[in-house]
């Protein structure tokens, strides 16, 4: 398998506050690859040091090759890396189809708005919003503006997708229908980093777990290993889980 | 000494824009309202203590006690009636209608007082010390010691008073401010209501050293800003700071390139001090 | 093309017949209203666009007069200058705009308005080339005969109004337009999906500038003497704001009718009123943003459609 994101002893500081300590982790080609971990533990400072909002200190970014330490946010987007917020950034104003179509737009060559409205129609039915194409996003459920953000990144042809907690604030039914989307996304050969707490989700579609506590990478490696890894446990999963899974074998 | 001269000016200076300054700074930091009134405040100050001086002989530093409160009802009720109704408006809105009213109050004064420059000279004349090579008219020192008191005293009203902790508290954090129970309407009009006050009074202390006039409200409204933008909104200390900064920069400014190029040379550092540190020398970042 | 352009180049044509109507005071009414229209269609691009509140439409003002002055005075054409002061106008605007429009908000709105005291002072210094504090003479460019003068400033006024339009409408139908729309709802967003931010504002604030300045420049050639305190004049910042936010905020349409209503209340006052007119200014200021804050567009519109009024 070839490897698709690099990241070598990525370290960053907010002033005062040591954010990423010494990370090395490896990505390949299509995988779908957990990012776990308890809150404040940088798992977003991650995926925003990746794609350019907040450039690492010291270490070294590659994606594909390519060196992108220092790369500035609109490169990175242009590059193939794709990403949903936590909290939900659509363009308010906007319908739901032109906030596809600006990410169709803005990180493909040679798309005019008029080509660029016309993908958005395929990426909303995809996500099963085609029927509020002409809506304001301003306008739209919480789960519907989940899945436009999804439609969004889709948009962009992202060769590598993070998603930040999708599923924060769904109900089962959403979730459930959330998760046959990225089961989908898989399966047409999208590289996947998930940002998740709901331990179901991870385990029915990650290939891979990485655990990230205080900023360091602790865990890294196949699910049913992970959830049993000691430090896993006494840091994020707790021992009522780690029983509960021993008892299910 | 020409060095020697030149600090304790700025020193001297330095306390007086911050004066100027700390009334603007404690608007632009609690209610995020770019005061553009706050100039034309100043100047109706001065007017107070140069007619009070005309009339009664009373001379400035008796006059702060009056106008204090009735600036700070001027204030109050200006927040209260017209801004608070425009309080979560964009910025656009909000700086366009204090212009507006500054427009409005502007042209009053030049209509009833006319624009021509006045000066409040005291009689008798109180002279300057002079401290092994380093002469200080007085009276900019009694001057300076007042607004240092001002800055004081609204220092220890943050600090101490019920009222003030409000005041910071909607500064730091406003939805919090109103989980924990604080009228934040009340509270704004409070703060504008002391801005207002300490722009009379700056305005008043101003007098004794300035020519009066309508024509120099943007002037004062200059300087405030620049001072806010060095030194970093809303705190006292930060006012302090950025007035000394200010006055150091345009008096070594003056004796190396001109004085006429000092405002220009504030006025870039104010740019400069944007890009670079937007929060200013003692100012919280994240601050719009 | 949608409707609401179409009626405002309409509107602008129409405009066109004045000198059939009316002497030379209509004239001088008309030139002005143009110039305000330019001011504020300009202003639109990029505090109505791109949503940054820029209060530095008086600088761009006033260099724009002293390019076009001093290049008058060395002896350029009138056509020539104004082309010169247009090219100069957006590369100044574009490069300041990297440095400026990092800034958001208020620090925006403060390091634009600093932007008019800089170049008024740097003028003023630089009594070399501009004549400093003592003005600038402009020398004549036009033929002969007051008419003849009042009618070509008219008509070359209209022209810019014109092409400041077309620009306009252009950027609003383009793909430069959809970014700064963008760039408004949400810039953080908007770099996620790969647009260049700092490239598309800064253009937006180049196109922001460039008729300004010419605008100035021709205002200069029209009055034949300017001095840093009449051009670099605050009042040219705001005015625009003004006029935009009376018309409707973000559309062109909005904001030429805002423009035009704005000099027709200003003359009233003016000839009535001289010695608080300024007074009555900010008073029309306190009632239109207390009680219209989104234009008069805002209003016709909910009162017959209901339609967004943005491009």
């Amino acid at each position: 398998m070839s490897e698709i994101l690099r990241l070598d002893a990525v370290s960053k500081r907010f002033s005062g506050l040591q954010a990423l300590r010494d990370v090395t982790l490896c990505i390949n080609k299509g995988e779908v690859l957990g990012l776990i971990g308890p809150n404040g533990a940088g798992k977003t400072t991650l995926v925003n040091t990746v794609c350019g909002v907040t450039p690492a200190s010291s270490g070294r970014v590659t994606f594909m090759g390519k060196d992108i330490t220092a790369i500035k946010t609109y490169q990175a987007a242009r590059l193939g890396l794709s990403r949903t917020f936590q909290i939900v950034q659509p363009f308010a104003e906007f319908t739901a189809l032109d906030n596809v179509a600006a990410a169709a737009l803005f990180s493909q060559r040679g798309e005019s708005v008029k080509s660029a409205r016309e993908e958005a129609r395929a990426h909303l039915a995809f996500v099963g919003l085609d029927a509020q194409a002409g809506q304001s996003a301003a306008t739209l459920t919480l789960a519907m503006r989940k899945r436009l953000e999804l439609a969004k990144a889709l948009a962009m042809k992202p060769k590598l997708l993070f998603l930040d907690e999708v599923n924060a604030g769904l109900n089962s039914a959403e979730v459930e229908r959330a998760t046959k989307l990225i089961h989908q996304l898989a399966a047409d050969g999208i590289t996947i980093v998930m940002i998740e707490h709901l331990m179901k989700v991870v385990l029915n579609v990650c290939t891979r777990i990485a655990v990230l506590h205080d900023g360091q990478l602790i865990a890294d490696g196949q699910p049913r290993d992970v959830i049993k890894n000691p430090a896993v446990v006494e840091a994020y999963l707790g021992q009522q889980y780690a029983q509960r899974s021993a008892g299910r074998g | 000494m020409l060095v020697a001269q030149v600090l304790i000016n700025a020193l001297v200076l330095g306390c007086l824009y911050a004066c100027i300054a700390i009334g603007f700074s404690l608007v632009w930091g609690v209610l995020n309202v770019i005061n553009l009134i706050h100039g034309s405040f100043i100047v109706l100050g001065a007017y107070l203590a140069w007619g009070i001086y005309q009339s009664l002989a009373i001379p400035p530093w008796y006059v702060l006690v009056v106008a204090a409160p009735l600036f700070f009802i001027l204030g109050y009720l200006l927040q209260r009636l017209l801004l608070n109704r425009v309080i979560s408006a964009p910025v656009l809105v909000t700086l366009t209608l204090t212009f507006g009213l500054d427009l409005i109050l502007n042209n009053a004064m030049i209509y009833f007082f006319k624009a021509d420059y006045r000066k409040l000279t005291l009689s008798p004349p109180i002279g300057s010390i002079s401290l092994f090579d380093v002469v200080v008219p007085v009276d900019r020192l009694i001057a300076t010691a007042a607004a240092l008191a001002l800055t004081g005293v609204l220092y220890l009203v943050l600090r101490r008073s019920r009222v003030g902790r409000a005041i910071v508290a909607v500064r730091l954090d406003r939805d919090a401010a109103v989980l924990m129970g604080v009228d934040v309407k009340s509270i704004y009009a409070i703060a504008f209501g002391l801005g207002a006050a300490l722009a009379g009074c700056a305005g008043v202390l101003m007098a004794l050293i300035f020519p009066i006039s309508p024509l120099t409200s943007s002037t004062f409204l200059g300087k405030a800003f620049v001072v806010c933008v060095l030194g970093g909104l809303g705190s006292v200390s930060g006012a302090l700071a950025g007035g000394l900064l200010l006055a150091l920069v345009e008096g070594v400014g003056s004796v190396a390139i001109g004085p006429s190029h000092a405002t220009t040379l504030s006025f870039v550092l104010l740019i400069v001090f944007l890009i670079v540190r937007p929060q200013g020398l003692l100012g919280r970042k994240g601050f719009e | 093309m949608t409707r609401l352009n179409l009626a405002l180049l309409l509107l602008i044509g129409c405009i066109a017949a004045l000198p059939l109507f009316g002497g030379p005071y209509a004239l001088r009414l008309g030139t002005i209203a143009c110039m305000y229209a330019i001011l504020a269609l300009s202003w639109n691009v990029v505090g109505g666009f791109a949503g940054y509140p820029s209060f530095a439409t008086a600088a761009f003002f006033g260099f724009g007069a002293y390019t076009t002055g001093v290049l008058l005075n060395d002896g350029l054409s009138l056509t020539l200058s104004i082309m010169a002061t247009l090219a100069a106008s957006f590369l100044l605007a574009g490069l300041l705009g990297v440095v400026l429009l990092r800034l958001r908000g208020h620090y925006f709105a403060i390091a634009s308005l600093s932007l008019v005291e800089v170049l008024r002072e740097l003028v003023n210094n630089a009594t070399d080339l501009t004549g400093g504090g003592m003005g600038l003479n402009i020398p004549l460019a036009s033929g002969s005969g007051i008419l003849a003068d009042a009618t070509f400033f008219f008509y070359a006024m209209w022209g810019l109004l014109l092409a400041t339009a077309l620009m306009v409408i252009a950027v609003s139908m383009s793909r430069l337009g959809f970014g700064l729309a963008c760039i408004r709802q949400n810039e953080t967003a908007s770099d996620m999906v790969g647009l260049n931010s700092t490239l598309y504002k800064s253009v937006a604030f180049g196109l922001s500038a460039c008729f300004v300045g010419a605008a100035g420049g021709l205002y200069a050639a029209w009055v034949h003497y300017i001095d840093p305190s009449d051009v670099f004049d605050i009042l040219y910042s705001v005015k625009p704001i003004v006029m935009a936010l009376m018309g409707g905020l973000g559309s062109p349409l909005g904001v030429v009718s805002g423009a035009f209503l704005y000099l027709g209340l200003e003359e009233v006052v003016w000839r009535n009123y001289i010695q608080i007119h300024s007074g009555v200014l900010g008073v029309l200021i306190v009632m239109l943003l207390l009680f219209l804050p989104r234009g008069l567009i805002s209003l016709r519109w909910s009162m017959l459609w209901r339609k967004a009024k943005h491009v």
